[in-house]
């Protein structure tokens, strides 16, 4: 079970990869969120899969009766889930302002910030 | 008042049920105040005139609870509570030892300089739009990452600081700061990724998020390819958080576009988070696969300098010039974190720690001088009117006071004594030579000599020389009078409809004085350096704290 | 959107949606649910009215800010944790209380009041993040 969910992390892994790379905004966007699926995966095969009863305690007791899955990968993944929606959902309102007030989302042209003519500090006075 | 449905055996079993006075509570308050005057600040949207001194008043309890933490700690020994009561490693637990207790009272001084100038800086439209909230959740994300115990946690902080900075950096929506932005925060999230990707594993291979449980668990465990996998991540995350060379480029592209407080605060605060993280994880959690990466290390915090050196030296805009002595004081922190393991039993004394003190000793200055710096180029350019060194000039006439805490602070950055650069990198030179890295000693002295050139030419060009001559249209003294009364008309009516003022020197005068005092009185801050580092290469105190000798 | 159908169901449709988030929330201490998701849900139900009837009347509906409303989620949940303070307890621990309400026991406790703040956070800052994005498109 680990292995094929390694496998799936590791194909995550290099898809996402493969978009960060690019030089349009709007694909490194979907490569951080693929990339952030990828490790909510590799947390859930690091608490070790396996086919056993979910972590819920019946009503009337006091413990599990039965041998129940790892709870805490889940409790991380659900924290991890919420930061990178949210944290796409900020990119994605900024990636639209760049593009609406720069009118590009190639990061090759967006040379505000470090213009390629700035000149050297003067040498002498 | 019980959980309903647990026995109380098992209550007693999971969870700690020893009183927890209000004198405890100081290591949890420096995120619950933040977060609680965020929340109010929030709320406070009508109010926006009140908005900068409580946002003042806010702060100066986050310094004096920090400084009651930190002469609790250096007392005491480490201060633990465990979140939820539930024991330790299964809950979340809050620890504040030297290290983080001494980053977190130097954040809380910068945040409070800033704050100041910010009062004055911050117009009603930025306060509208939440600069404030944004600053506190940014210093509650920073005083977590600093206290807390849990791995998993630390991930959470990081997170809580980003969203409070991504918040401030587009504060304004410039052109040019949605540019940064973008860089800013894209190679940001994805180095918060890394730390995850390696927070996934190390769960996976020790079963635990504690810190204090990983740190034993990592010392009685063979060494093995996993954890040097899980070191060498941690190094590439944290390596950028920090603006270590290869990963440094998002810093120059993206410090010097917002606005000039939000820049200090980033300067003082973000990278020393990420070098925080980096001596907590490598040098407490995995000292000895760090110790097998020390030659990556060296060359990492060589290479970092010197690009440091020579980028500040070929920048003309003054923040530009800034970001480069960023990323050269973190090249020099991480030369304290490059030197071999001790060769002896006693991992607590020898070059190491030596380095390691000097290392957190520089990060402590890099904090409050950088963030000085850039408060002081905060003031130059609205004294000139521009951030070009090829149009500013003059002001040591102009403003003689400004020109005098600049000339120390550049000194203090340079490394030059007797202000608070010095004593750290004497300590770290002294410990490469000790330690067998001449040749890092040597690049941190020739580092040093580059931005003393650089500094003392920006000193040079922007206060000795007299004003240059730029042509900005108006050349006779009619228009330039009349120009002059249409500024400060203008000036006048931002004041009275944005709430805008000159920001006054007080926080700029206060920060270069601790540089001063640094630089004279160093024993003080040198011997608690000391022993924050000791605390991190023998962490059997911090286990003890977190555990209570039970485990 | 210029479509009658939408218009004419949007207001129905968002009070459901906002009347299942509460119940979401408040379902989730011990089932599937809580003040995230609830929080998202109520959310929606907002971006969907925002697209029906316009980003003004959303605005006028809620009455406060969005990010007012987060940052009251965000004081709520960090008091919730300290109440944890005169009690003697360390932070965020779970306290619980069980006064009898019209002859019921209502079980009151610190995590809900944490989730209701979670559930405000989340209603406030996601709101806030698409209004933003329906008003630019308008």
């Amino acid at each position: 079970m680990e292995a094929a969910l390694a496998f799936v992390v590791g194909m995550l892994f290099a898809v996402a990869i493969y978009l960060l790379l690019s030089e349009h905004i709007i694909r490194m966007l979907l490569g951080l969120v693929l990339l952030g699926n990828g490790v909510n995966l590799l947390i859930f095969a690091a608490g070790r899969a396996s086919a056993v009863a979910p972590p819920i305690i019946p009503v009337d007791a006091d413990v599990p009766s039965a041998v129940t899955a790892n709870p805490l990968p889940q409790a991380l993944i659900l924290t991890a889930i919420v930061i990178s929606f949210s944290f796409f959902a900020f990119l994605l309102v900024l990636a639209y302002r760049v593009y609406q007030d720069l009118g590009t989302d190639d990061t090759d042209r967006m040379r505000l910030a470090e213009p390629e003519d700035d000149d050297l500090p003067p040498l002498g006075y | 008042m019980a959980t309903p449905g647990l026995s109380p055996e098992l209550l007693t079993a999971a969870t700690l049920t020893a009183p927890v006075r209000l004198a405890n509570y100081l290591v949890a308050l420096p995120v619950v105040v933040p977060l609680l005057f965020a929340s109010g600040l929030l709320m406070m949207r009508g109010r926006l005139r009140w908005q900068p001194a409580v946002a003042i008043a806010g702060m100066t309890v986050l310094l004096v609870i920090n400084l009651l933490l930190l002469r609790r700690v250096a007392s005491e020994g480490p201060q633990v509570m465990m979140m939820g009561a539930w024991k330790p490693p299964f809950g979340i637990a809050f620890t504040a030892d030297r290290l983080g207790v001494l980053f977190a009272c130097a954040a809380a001084v910068v945040a409070l300089a800033c704050t100041i100038h910010a009062a004055a800086t911050v117009s009603l439209q930025e306060r509208r739009y939440g600069f404030f909230p944004f600053l506190f959740v940014m210093i509650g994300g920073v005083s977590g990452a600093f206290l807390t115990g849990d791995l998993f946690n630390l991930y959470v902080w990081f997170e809580v600081l980003l969203i409070g900075s991504f918040g401030l950096i587009v504060l304004g929506s410039e052109h040019r700061q949605l540019d940064g932005a973008t860089k800013y925060c894209f190679l940001n999230l994805i180095a918060t990724t890394f730390f995850l990707v390696a927070t996934g594993l190390v769960y996976g291979l020790f079963g635990t998020l504690n810190m204090a449980d990983i740190a034993m668990k990592a010392r009685s465990m063979e060494p093995n390819g996993e954890v040097v996998t899980i070191a060498t991540l941690m190094l590439v995350a944290f390596g950028m958080k920090a603006a270590a060379f290869p990963l440094n480029n998002w810093l120059p592209a993206s410090y010097h576009t917002p606005r000039f407080v939000v820049s200090a605060l980033f300067a003082g605060l973000l990278t020393k988070v990420g070098v925080y993280a980096l001596i907590r994880v490598l040098l407490m959690l995995f000292p000895a696969e760090r110790g097998g990466l020390s030659m990556v290390v060296a060359g990492v915090a060589a290479a970092t300098m010197i690009v440091g050196a020579l980028g500040a030296l070929a920048q003309s805009d003054l923040r530009r010039f800034l970001n480069y002595l960023v990323i050269a004081g973190i090249g020099t922190i991480l030369a304290g974190l490059a030197l071999p393991l001790p060769l002896s039993s006693e991992p607590t004394a020898g070059p190491l720690q030596a380095g390691l003190s000097g290392a957190i000793f520089y990060a402590v200055h890099s904090m409050v001088v950088m963030t000085a710096l850039y408060l002081a180029a905060s003031l130059m350019t609205r004294r000139a009117d521009s951030a070009s060194l090829h149009e500013i000039g003059g002001l040591w006439r102009s403003s003689p006071l400004l020109a005098a805490v600049t000339l120390v602070l550049l000194i203090a950055v340079s490394g030059l004594p007797p202000f608070s650069g010095f004593w750290p990198k004497l300590m770290l030179v002294q410990a490469m030579i000790g330690g067998g890295m001449g040749w890092l000693a040597a690049v941190i002295l020739l580092s040093g000599f580059l931005q003393t050139i650089a500094c003392a030419r920006l000193f040079a060009l922007a206060f000795w020389r007299p004003a240059p001559a730029v042509d900005r249209g108006t050349d006779e003294p009619g228009a330039m009078a009349a120009a002059g009364v249409r500024a400060a008309a203008v000036s006048i009516a931002r004041v009275m409809a944005e709430g805008r003022s000159e920001p006054s020197m007080l926080p700029l005068l206060v920060l270069a004085l601790l540089a001063v005092a640094i630089g004279l009185w160093p024993q003080g801050l040198a011997s608690l350096t000391g022993a924050a580092a000791g605390g991190i290469l023998d962490p059997a105190g911090y286990h003890l704290s977190v555990f209570g000798g039970a485990s | 959107m210029r479509s009658v159908i939408l218009r004419a169901t949007a207001p129905y449709l968002t009070a459901l949606m906002v009347l299942f988030s509460i119940f979401v929330l408040l379902r989730g201490h011990n089932e599937p649910g809580g003040g995230f998701i609830g929080g998202l849900i109520a959310a929606s139900a907002f971006a969907i009215y925002g697209i029906a009837c316009g980003v003004a009347s959303v605005r006028q509906a809620m009455h406060f800010h969005p990010l007012a409303i987060a940052g009251a989620g965000l004081m709520l949940a960090v008091l919730s944790g300290c109440l944890s303070i005169p009690l003697e307890r360390p932070f965020l621990t779970g306290l619980w209380a069980f006064p009898a309400v019209l002859g019921g026991d209502v079980g009151l406790s610190t995590p809900m009041f944490f989730d209701i703040g979670v559930y405000l956070v989340v209603v406030g800052s996601i709101s806030a993040i698409a209004l933003a994005l329906e008003e630019e498109d308008s």
